[in-house]
């Protein structure tokens, strides 16, 4: 192995040569007629797509507009897993018997692609609001759950043991002992719920959605754009880096006030 | 031996069908509409089984999902893993292409479909090609980090004693790096059948996830369950093949852990 980690200025070099390599071959294979545009529009035509669509609406709507809709049934999905899977992972870590009982289920339900679940959810609650936060909640879930009953599961038994000692019943053992020890696990759970639905929603607006960012990809598609679907794929990836930093900060933060190591 | 845990397991399973059959069939409180009862889910699994439904039996369908996943996760292998040990072992290459992958990891791999289709159509290979890009990453991050986390004297020691650079990639990094690879390849197993469904269901002509998408619009809903099924069994299936293979690839590492 180059055992001796590079410098700064070496990794910035390299660094460098990569996009540039990249951007090079992209621009180098679009530009000289090599790709059709038609096929891979070279990555300033994208850029000028995108700009042009911060204004100029696309099957029905500007980009903003597009993201605005997605992002609010994506908080409706996560937010509506969080409430129901952090609680339920709590209480499964402390009661054996609804974790006995809630396990099989959910080990039967896991190997269900959570997009598996679109033609259920477009029948249940039509493809506004409610089919794709259904889809949502489908990909988010999983690890809310685990974490908080992990999290739960976990704790010092010696903590335990002495709030027992002292009478606590289960709704204070619950909220005062469990739920504050299982906060780390809880939170890194929910990072991974983030991405994790962030992915579901593109899934379900690809699929059901009659508004949003995945269906103006669709749209896009339908019509050969490639410009406006690759401008689709990159305020995706922007908006889920940004949720992806905001929650690593969250979780920091947490964790210098909680008075462990940043 | 079944234990407790067992029993309630067992005991919820059969609670869950009984509340089923209650439900749809004797007390009608859920209507056919929206979710099937018993005999229709069974209606429908012996309709597609025999007959067929959305052009084939269930079985073609399966098998040609499966075959879809099996040759995108083999791309995904065959190139995340090399990419994953020359990363990890040569700080230059990591470097170079560390950049490229913080551009395109934030992308969902679902977000792929449409341009797949644009490029290759409705058929197989747009397929493998959005499988390939979302089992890519894990196996390509969990590998880096494999060969990172390995022991620095173990490496300087095979070195010591001259071990040609082949060699040591073959007989020490990837044997070392394997836990963190199969861990990789189990996410990167998932992700493959999560593209796949959503593939098919954008646009297919054939597979698991192309019944799904008939059903739903004949709002048919024995048909979808058995769809759902069917997708679950595979996943299941893939991933318990998987483990046996990681345990017998590993089993001088669980030995060594017990």
């Amino acid at each position: 192995m180059n055992s001796t980690p590079l410098t700064w200025r070496e990794t910035m070099a390299w660094s460098l040569l990569g996009v540039v390599l990249f951007l090079g071959l992209w621009s180098g294979l679009t530009t000289s007629g090599l790709v059709p545009r038609q096929f891979l529009p070279p990555p300033q035509e994208v850029a000028s797509r995108f700009i042009q669509l911060l204004t100029s609406p696309f099957a029905g709507a500007t980009l903003p507009q597009h993201l605005g809709s997605s992002f609010m049934r994506y908080a409706y999905g996560v937010l509506l897993a969080a409430a129901i899977g952090v609680p339920l992972g709590l209480l499964m870590g402390w009661f054996r018997l609804l974790d006995d009982i809630v396990t099989p289920i959910f080990d039967g339900l896991r190997f269900i692609a959570p997009i598996a679940w679109v033609p259920f959810a477009a029948l249940w609650f039509g493809t506004g609001i409610g089919g794709p936060v259904m889809i949502i909640f489908a990909g988010a879930f999983p690890p809310c759950l685990i974490n908080a009953y992990r999290g739960a599961r976990f704790v010092e038994p010696r903590l335990i043991e002495a709030a027992r000692m002292l009478g606590t019943g289960h709704t204070r053992m619950i909220l005062e002992i469990l739920l504050p020890a299982a906060v780390p696990s809880i939170v890194a759970g929910l990072r991974v719920s983030a991405g994790l639905g962030w992915q579901s929603l593109v899934g379900a607006e690809l699929i059901v959605a009659a508004a949003g960012v995945g269906f103006m990809m669709v749209q896009a598609q339908g019509s050969v754009q490639t410009a406006t679907v690759m401008t689709g794929m990159v305020a995706i990836g922007i908006v889920g880096m940004i949720i992806d930093v905001l929650l690593r900060q969250g979780e920091a933060w947490l964790r210098r006030r909680r008075g462990l190591e940043a | 031996m079944i234990g407790r845990r067992g029993w309630i397991g067992l005991g919820t399973v059969a609670a869950l069908i009984a509340l089923w059959f209650l439900l749809t069939t004797v007390t009608g409180i859920v209507s056919g509409a929206r979710f099937p009862s018993p005999a229709e889910f069974w209606l429908s699994l012996r309709q597609i089984w025999g007959r067929g439904y959305a052009g084939g039996q269930l079985m073609s369908h399966a098998l040609h999902s499966l075959k879809l996943v099996a040759m995108g996760f083999a791309v995904a292998i065959a190139t995340g893993i090399p990419l994953g040990l020359w990363m990890g072992w040569n700080r230059k290459a990591e470097a170079a292409i560390n950049p490229v992958f913080l551009v395109i990891r934030p992308i969902p791999p679902l977000a792929w479909i449409p341009l797949a289709i644009l490029w290759l159509g409705l058929g197989d290979s747009a397929k493998i090609l959005v499988i390939w890009f979302s089992a890519f990453v894990p196996s390509v991050i969990n590998t880096f980090a494999g060969v990172r986390n390995i022991d620095r004297p173990m490496i300087e020691a095979a070195r010591m004693l001259g071990t040609p650079r082949w060699r040591m990639v073959r007989e020490v990094i990837a044997p070392a790096a394997s836990p963190l690879i199969f861990t990789g390849l189990r996410l990167s197993l998932q992700a493959s059948w999560t593209t796949l469904v959503a593939a098919e269901l954008v646009g297919a002509l054939v597979g698991v996830g192309f019944v799904l998408n008939m059903a739903q619009q004949d709002l048919y809903p024995g048909m979808i369950l058995v769809g759902m099924v069917t997708v679950g069994l595979l996943g299941w299936a893939t991933t318990a093949l998987l483990g046996m293979v990681e345990r017998r690839a590993l089993s001088w590492n669980m030995a060594a852990r017990d």
